[in-house]
């Protein structure tokens, strides 16, 4: 870990890239992430890679595609917008199991919707986006602090399950700014990738030609696709969750599940209503894809829970999750708002007592 | 202990630098700071403001409804923003561009023509600087030898702005000094 410095989230998820060795960024600029382009515009051809500015969002997918498949470490930020238009390049890249980094620094939508901070986009980076079968592993920072590091880790995770990982932010992540270590003991060294990137034969120690494709035309290979990228996707649930528990231990009788700077606001009204004697858990997933289903069903059940709540920055998207995961055990509501203003812990204080009553 | 600082005024004014600046004290200082900015589809003369968390704990909740200090650079802002300024917060009030005070009773309210300081200090560009010397005189949140240095640094790449704004900074402190405590003389404590 070296010296704090003072940074915004944007630039400070730019830096993150080139410090874990990512040295292909290609992108299109998008309010509120903007800064990151500007910031390794400079940045990135200092330390010796290239940066790309496409022409629009739906090239820069598939030049991440191509990046990828051709073995090197490759990552693009966008929003809203920006990740609709890239979602077909999504399903091609996972479909042929490339890794590779996206970064959604999420505004209100939908449609061309607001500048402002959201959640709207967690059914997009959980469920799909672009079409057919596939998963993200999905990382939500809730500090600039966070962001950074797991940008960090997102290349060697991408790399691990030849899957591409999505840092899913609100706005606010992007524009503020907070005291940040990089912690260069998080840089990992690109992992082999001879044994199917398009790498180039005279580099590689064999005569197969590898072959990086999303097209199965026979059904029982395709089927058989489909069976690999499954397996991929249990093992993340096996080995990749990750979330953390605020004030668990008590006896709560509220049990929120909230994410991102959403679960930051909730802390607080979790602090206030405890020097009040009102106790409430706090459960903040850090990977909405792989979701933390037991973590929250056992939360959810503890004695003392009369109702969970799900508060985000959305219509209700999370709360679906969260209700599968506590499977009738107990009420699940939802609350949220959606234009860009983000609740204030005063709010969650009055939403979360109103619950339960006195 | 947690403290919020309001910076509000025009764009151009300098007011996102301002609170920068003072959340980089902060941080050298050993504290947690979070710096929000207003962004919105905005332009040069229309509003920003931005606001600086500071604690000696980890940050919840970076969205605040009621600053303990506003420093108010033009006379939207103050009307906007001083009726939720916490009881006994310093409300800077940049004389020179607002003609009406707080209205409150339970603040300690400065009336500084900041903008004019700046232009007698030799740029009105530095206006931002003279209002952060003398709310950081006035509040004593934070150590002002600490605010020297930091000034210091966010001008090393634009060396030739860094003389007038040390000038603006201390003509800022000066005029604390000067001005009576006109309302009440809540002793502000400092961040402990």
């Amino acid at each position: 870990m070296g010296k704090k410095i003072l940074m915004k989230g944007n630039e400070a998820i730019g830096e993150a890239a080139v410090r874990a060795g990512c040295l292909n960024y290609f992108a299109y600029p998008i309010t509120p992430q903007s800064e990151v382009a500007e910031y390794l515009s400079r940045r990135i051809p200092e330390a010796g890679g290239v940066f790309l500015q496409a022409e629009s969002e739906v090239a820069v997918s598939y030049m991440i595609f191509g990046a990828a498949g051709a073995g090197a470490r490759v990552f693009t930020t966008s929003s809203s917008p920006g990740i609709s238009l890239m979602s077909e390049g999504l399903s091609y890249i996972t479909a042929a199991q490339c890794p590779a980094v996206f970064v959604n620094i999420m505004r209100g939508g939908p449609g061309l919707g607001g500048i402002l901070p959201s959640q709207g986009d967690y059914f997009q980076a959980t469920k799909g986006g672009g079409h057919g079968d596939y998963r993200l592993l999905v990382m939500a920072p809730a500090s600039v602090q966070e962001a950074v590091e797991m940008v960090m880790i997102a290349f060697p995770l991408a790399e691990k399950y030849r899957n591409p990982v999505m840092i899913l932010g609100d706005g606010l992540i992007g524009q503020m700014m907070e005291p940040v270590e990089f912690p260069d003991h998080l840089r990992t060294d690109p992992t082999d990738k001879n044994d199917w990137a398009t790498t180039g034969m005279e580099f590689r120690k064999s005569d197969k030609p590898n072959i990086v494709k999303s097209l199965f035309l026979d059904p029982n290979a395709l089927n058989e696709n489909n069976l690999i990228l499954k397996a991929k996707y249990d093992r993340m649930k096996a080995e990749d969750i990750h979330y953390e528990s605020y004030n668990m231990e008590a006896d709560y009788k509220v049990l929120i599940v909230s994410y991102g700077t959403m679960s930051r606001v909730c802390r607080t009204a979790v602090d206030n209503l405890k020097v009040n004697g009102f106790e409430v858990g706090l459960l903040r997933p850090k990977t909405l894809f792989p979701f933390p289903e037991k973590k929250i069903r056992d939360a959810a059940a503890k004695d003392s829970c009369q109702v969970v709540i799900s508060i985000e920055l959305s219509m209700g998207q999370m709360v679906e999750d969260v209700e599968r995961c506590v499977q009738g055990r107990r009420p699940v509501k939802w609350y949220g708002e959606c234009g860009g203003n983000i609740p204030t812990p005063e709010t969650v204080m009055d939403v979360v007592t109103s619950l339960v009553g006195k | 202990m947690q403290t919020e600082i309001m910076f509000a005024g025009f764009g151009g004014q300098g007011i996102l630098m301002s609170g920068k600046i003072l959340a980089h004290v902060a941080m050298e200082q050993g504290y947690e700071v979070v710096w929000i900015p207003s962004y919105g589809p905005e332009m040069r003369g229309g509003t920003a403001y931005c606001m600086v968390v500071i604690s000696n704990k980890p940050i919840g909740s970076p969205i605040i409804k009621n600053p303990s200090h506003l420093v108010a650079m033009n006379q939207p802002s103050l009307e906007k923003f001083a009726p939720h300024v916490k009881s006994s917060g310093v409300v800077l009030i940049n004389s020179s561009l607002i003609s009406i005070g707080a209205n409150r009773k339970d603040i300690d309210e400065m009336m500084i023509p900041v903008t004019d300081i700046a232009v007698k200090t030799g740029n009105v560009r530095s206006a931002n600087i003279v209002a952060l010397g003398a709310f950081v005189a006035r509040s004593r949140l934070l150590d002002f030898n600490m605010l020297r240095r930091c000034v210091q640094e966010e001008f090393k790449n634009k060396r030739a702005f860094l003389p007038i704004n040390q000038a603006a900074l201390e003509a800022g402190k000066k005029a604390v000094t000067e001005i009576p405590y006109v309302l009440n003389k809540q002793k502000i404590s400092a961040l402990t």
